[in-house]
């Protein structure tokens, strides 16, 4: 736990006792505190699904395809382009001009991912499946991290993909990027690219933790970027929260868990936070939801743990 | 310089480095990809290499259009760029449909929305290895010329007459200036390894350069009585060299004429 959690000495003593998450007894009351995690499971499958079967299976909506092509851009029904908005940001830098439909395509999914946040990385990509296996295996195994790196590192390797495709003239994370061989195999036929997918799955659950979407994946931190001013936000209720640190502990990028930050604006305010609420069903005292921005009202500044945070606007 | 100043230029000087070793490596996957490009065939009006390897994003809305699978997505082992649509004539050449599917579905426009015309074309170029071509040999195959759908115009046959005691030689001659690269020819070619394959025109493709003047194709009054009676067309592979010079002008043998009497 780092410092952010720690409550200061004077708030414990006002907030209620310390509880920790039980897992509920019935199966209903556990699925229940599963219902992100299968939303989650039902988007991303069914997503890579419809590729699948509009290539293989013919599936149609209205005599149209239903989704044509993979996530690196696509048509749905016929008649809405959609893009990876980073991709084509690169192919832009690489120096050429690219034909209207994609940059619609672009262009939707980029204001989709402002309004929506970083959803792309918990609800959407593939590898994420890959990578939440290898932590879940990681947790079961009590392994420590060969190595700190920089939750940076991604920012910086971002740039160098963008300078590099100026430089080389193409896509450069594109061409190397195990995402994009991951969910094209998976919709155009398996081959050796499973191959980047499983180098991630060592990294995650031997090397280092979340290694690869927390540290090195610049196209989370292209959707963490563009997610920082997002309308779908975890909301924060500092009254009831007893500091007991549980969402901190499941949560992949908990440096935005920060609830010195969260009381302050009544949510959690990060571009880096995936929105995969993770932390919303273990929460033992429901202080934690998803919301709009602007639902969001900040709690009453009495309770704010940090006495000196108060007067600083 | 106090240590607080001279740690944070260290730490920069040495994240840079970092940067710059990675940016290497990444920079040489890169080329090392792109160097394969000039061995796939790519859809119909997919613009030139350079501009086709930036503007492909890899969707794959090309190959799913395609009615007859010929277009396949390719994968990180094979010799073609990662991703990017590709065929092989021998296993599904392109049967040039005339609505051309593939290239609307494109959404970058790497692959031209101006061609509308598939016979206009320029996925690759078909190049004959006369020592495995049947018809190079004496027999009568003319396989690659029947199933050529620009019939005539790319694959045009040739008799070259031979000695009494031989049939004439009916071979099959490519012109570039109308192969379209559909690998019709290549997969329907009856031989165990295909004695005609379609590969990018620039692995093969001279240019003679304007510094040379033919003089037999102008006019001038040195030149024009040196004209051969007919100029063969060139073949693509080298020719049996055994031809006595023919009678129009002191000169002219095998080098300018090419033909086995």
């Amino acid at each position: 736990m780092s410092a952010a959690f720690e409550p200061s000495r004077e708030s414990s003593l006002s907030r209620n006792p310390v509880r920790l998450y039980t897992p509920p007894a019935s199966f209903g009351g556990r699925l229940w505190g599963w219902r992100y995690l299968i939303l989650r499971r039902v988007t991303q499958i069914g997503i890579l699904l419809m590729f699948f079967g509009t290539l293989h299976w013919g599936w149609q909506f209205m005599g149209a395809p239903l989704l044509r092509g993979n996530l690196s851009a696509s048509e749905f029904i016929g008649i809405v382009p959609l893009a990876d908005p980073f991709a084509v940001l690169q192919q832009l830098v690489s120096g050429h001009w690219l034909h209207t439909t994609v940059l619609l395509g672009a262009a939707i999914l980029l204001l989709f991912y402002v309004i929506a946040g970083r959803v792309f990385c918990a609800w959407v990509c593939p590898m994420n499946m890959v990578t939440d296996l290898a932590g879940w295996l990681r947790s079961k195994l009590g392994m420590n991290d060969l190595f700190r790196l920089s939750r940076s590192t991604r920012y910086w390797i971002l740039v160098m993909a963008l300078v590099l495709s100026a430089v080389m003239g193409v896509a450069a994370f594109e061409w190397v990027s195990p995402i994009s061989m991951l969910h094209r195999e998976i919709i155009y036929g398996i081959g050796l690219g499973l191959t980047a997918a499983l180098g991630i799955f060592i990294l995650d659950l031997l090397i280092l933790k979340h290694g690869w979407c927390g540290h090195l994946c610049p196209l989370g931190a292209f959707f963490g970027l563009l997610g920082m001013k997002a309308w779908l936000r975890v909301r924060f209720d500092d009254r009831s929260c007893t500091h007991c640190g549980e969402c901190a502990r499941v949560c992949p990028e908990p440096h935005v868990l920060n609830l010195r930050k969260a009381a302050e604006k009544g949510r959690v305010d990060f571009g880096e936070c995936t929105n995969c609420a993770r932390c919303i069903p273990i929460c033992p005292e429901d202080s934690l939801d998803l919301a709009w921005r602007w639902s969001v009202h900040p709690a009453p500044q009495t309770s704010n743990p940090n006495p000196t945070v108060r007067n600083v606007k | 310089m106090d240590s607080k100043r001279r740690q944070f230029l260290q730490k920069t000087v040495q994240g840079a480095a970092v940067a710059a070793c990675g940016g290497l490596v990444w920079a040489h996957l890169l080329r090392q990809e792109a160097a394969a490009s000039v061995l796939a065939l790519r859809p119909p009006g997919a613009l030139a290499e350079v501009d086709f390897a930036a503007a492909c994003i890899k969707c794959g809305q090309c190959a799913q259009a395609c009615p007859y699978d010929t277009l396949r997505m390719a994968r990180a082992e094979e010799t073609v760029p990662i991703g990017t649509p590709y065929f092989i004539p021998r296993a599904i050449p392109c049967y040039m449909c005339t609505d051309i599917p593939c290239v609307p579905a494109c959404p970058t426009g790497a692959l031209d929305p101006q061609l509308k015309d598939i016979s206009k074309a320029r996925m690759g170029l078909a190049v004959i290895d006369a020592e495995s071509c049947l018809s190079w040999q004496g027999l009568r195959c003319e396989v690659c010329y029947r199933v050529c759908p620009v019939k005539g115009d790319a694959i045009s046959i040739q008799n070259h007459p031979r000695k009494t005691s031989k049939h004439a030689l009916f071979v099959p001659i490519v012109h570039s200036e109308a192969c379209t690269g559909c690998g019709m020819c290549e997969d329907a070619c009856p031989t165990e390894e295909a004695a005609i394959r379609v590969i990018n025109p620039k692995l093969v493709q001279g240019r003679i350069g304007s510094h040379y003047r033919l003089g037999w194709k102008s006019d001038t009054p040195i030149t024009q009585e040196f004209k051969p009676t007919e100029l063969p067309s060139t073949p693509s592979a080298p020719m049996p060299v055994e031809a006595p010079a023919p009678k129009t002008a002191p000169g002219m043998d095998t080098l300018n004429q090419g033909i086995e009497p």
